[in-house]
């Protein structure tokens, strides 16, 4: 102790003492603080560069989701696209047959009445015709037979005879 | 780039080598060496000796001796003494190398003389250090020494160091956020001391203001432990004043920084009885006043001091050992057991410098620590 004391010297103390307090200072205003500074901002700028990594990662991922779906989306838009299109085609075919055969039906109909009618007519002119021919056969018959007494006797005999059957 | 500034590096230190030696041997014919036993240390009483100066502060900065011209190798520093007649300056060198006593050297009316690296001041009408049967100086007295000692040129390399290397870093960050270069280096170290040592131990919030005095410790401690195991033969952070003043600043910028939670424990500690409340109050004052810096300044005093002995004495086996194990195997020996001292001792200047940084801030986030409840 007595030794440690003898070699204490003030005077390097002071020195130290001078030494170490401008040293702090000149190394804290030309070193420590610009480092300590610098090395902050770079682990700031690392640390967000991380972050942003991060999250431009998710948003890739949610991206390609969005995007999965979208697709999954218009896949199913366009089977029921086509569905509906096979669907209108089957109904459109379905209706065109339907109006044809009632066009046709109703063609027909029409048909058949104006054959109706003109059977008719034809019919019609046919009895007159008949009748005309049969009137102008019984004039000729009635001429010949009535041109003597006996065939008129005769006829009215007949048609009594008739008559009387009747 | 780095080839040249390399070159340019050792031709500085070659210059700056052969200018020394010159001046060393300019002056050096008047001065036999006088100490004690001759020029040549090889007795275990001379070893002892040796390292014991070693292990001072010195006012020259001597790296080694020509026993046969008696030539010192090295260069003197300005001596800085406060003396009863005002404040004296000179070199080192009008002591020539003395070191007990018998140089005189005269000052304005003061009579200066050194012994054993202290300087001391020879009462009024004395023209001779008498000493009394202890070997201390009975008709001098010890002046305030302010001198740039070899420990404080060690302090002042240590702080250029520091400064060239720590603002080269700071200014890479203005070319890019990638220091480069050497500064790849520093940038882990600056970055665990911050993250291992001040945010664990005083807390994410308030770390910041104390980053200056931590890193500047933890470097200068490092760096000047480092400077000791070269051949340089430099043992500042063995001063006792030099781990003193760390310690106190410690001590100071902890006690100025105390919450007041801190104070409130020290000085009233709440829920226990109140009899024992001024006892734990001077409890707690005396070790943060006195055992925790004692602490920190006799734990590194004392493993660099022992450092520095067990490599020397080790070096110095291969002189004591010698008759008994023959010069090959003395050398070997020394050599084997001081390689691994070393590497141990490179270990130790980093432990050193790191468990003064970290018991620091632990004081300090004892501190500042803030409680949310009581």
């Amino acid at each position: 102790m007595d030794q440690l004391l003898n070699d204490f010297s003030p005077g390097l103390f002071f020195m130290q003492a001078i030494i170490l307090l401008i040293l702090i200072v000149l190394m804290r205003k030309f070193a420590w603080k610009p480092i300590l500074e610098s090395l902050q901002t770079r682990e700031d700028g690392i640390k967000d560069a991380l972050d942003a990594a991060q999250n431009a990662k998710l948003e890739l991922q949610n991206l390609q989701a969005d995007n999965e779906k979208l697709l999954q989306d218009a896949r199913v838009e366009r089977e029921t696209l086509l569905k509906d299109a096979r669907d209108i085609k089957n109904k459109m075919i379905e209706d065109a047959k339907d109006e044809a055969q009632t066009q046709a039906n109703i063609m027909i109909e029409q048909a058949q009445v104006a054959i109706e009618s003109e059977k008719k007519s034809a019919m019609v002119e046919l009895k007159k015709q008949v009748a005309d021919l049969s009137l102008e056969i019984a004039e000729k018959v009635v001429r010949t037979e009535l041109s003597s007494k006996d065939k008129q006797l005769q006829l009215v005999e007949s048609m009594l005879a008739e008559k009387s059957l009747n | 780039m780095l080839v040249k500034q390399t070159t340019k590096f050792i031709a500085i230190l070659v210059l700056l080598m052969t200018s020394v030696s010159t001046f060393a041997n300019s002056g050096e014919h008047d001065n036999q060496h006088e100490e004690a036993g001759g020029n040549k240390v090889d007795t275990p009483d001379e070893i002892n000796a040796y390292i014991a100066h070693h292990l001072k502060d010195s006012h020259d900065f001597h790296l080694y001796t020509n026993n046969e011209t008696g030539a010192h190798i090295g260069f003197p520093l300005p001596v800085i003494v406060w003396t009863s007649a005002g404040l004296k300056t000179f070199m080192s060198s009008e002591f020539h190398h003395n070191d007990n006593g018998q140089v005189i050297v005269n000052k304005g009316g003061v009579a200066l003389t050194k012994i054993h690296s202290k300087i001391y001041e020879l009462e009024a009408g004395a023209d001779a250090v008498v000493f009394d049967d202890h070997h201390h100086a009975e008709n001098a007295h010890k002046v305030l020494d302010f001198s740039i000692t070899k420990s404080v040129f060690g302090m002042l390399l240590t702080g250029l160091l520091m400064l060239l290397g720590f603002v080269a870093l700071a200014r890479g960050y203005k070319k890019g956020a990638i220091p480069t270069g050497f500064s790849r280096v520093l940038e882990p170290l600056v970055i665990y001391v911050r993250d291992e040592i001040a945010r664990p131990n005083i807390g994410e919030k308030k770390y910041r203001k104390f980053m200056s005095f931590l890193l500047t410790v933890f470097f200068f401690i490092w760096i000047l432990n480092l400077l000791g195991l070269t051949p340089l033969g430099f043992n500042v952070t063995g001063q006792i004043a030099v781990t003193a003043c760390l310690a106190i600043f410690t001590v100071v910028i902890y006690m100025f920084s105390g919450s007041k939670d801190f104070w409130a424990h020290t000085l009233w500690m709440p829920g226990v009885p109140v009899i024992l409340r001024p006892i734990l109050a001077v409890i707690e004052l005396v070790g943060f006043i006195v055992i925790k810096p004692f602490s920190l300044l006799i734990r590194l005093f004392a493993n660099i001091t022992a450092g520095h002995f067990v490599v020397m004495s080790l070096i110095a086996l291969m002189i004591t050992m010698k008759e008994a194990f023959g010069p090959v195997g003395s050398t070997g020996m020394s050599l084997v057991l001081s390689l691994f001292i070393m590497v141990i001792e490179i270990l130790v200047a980093f432990l050193q410098a790191f468990i003064f940084t970290m018991l620091s801030s632990l004081f300090i986030g004892m501190a500042v620590e803030e409680h949310d409840h009581h």
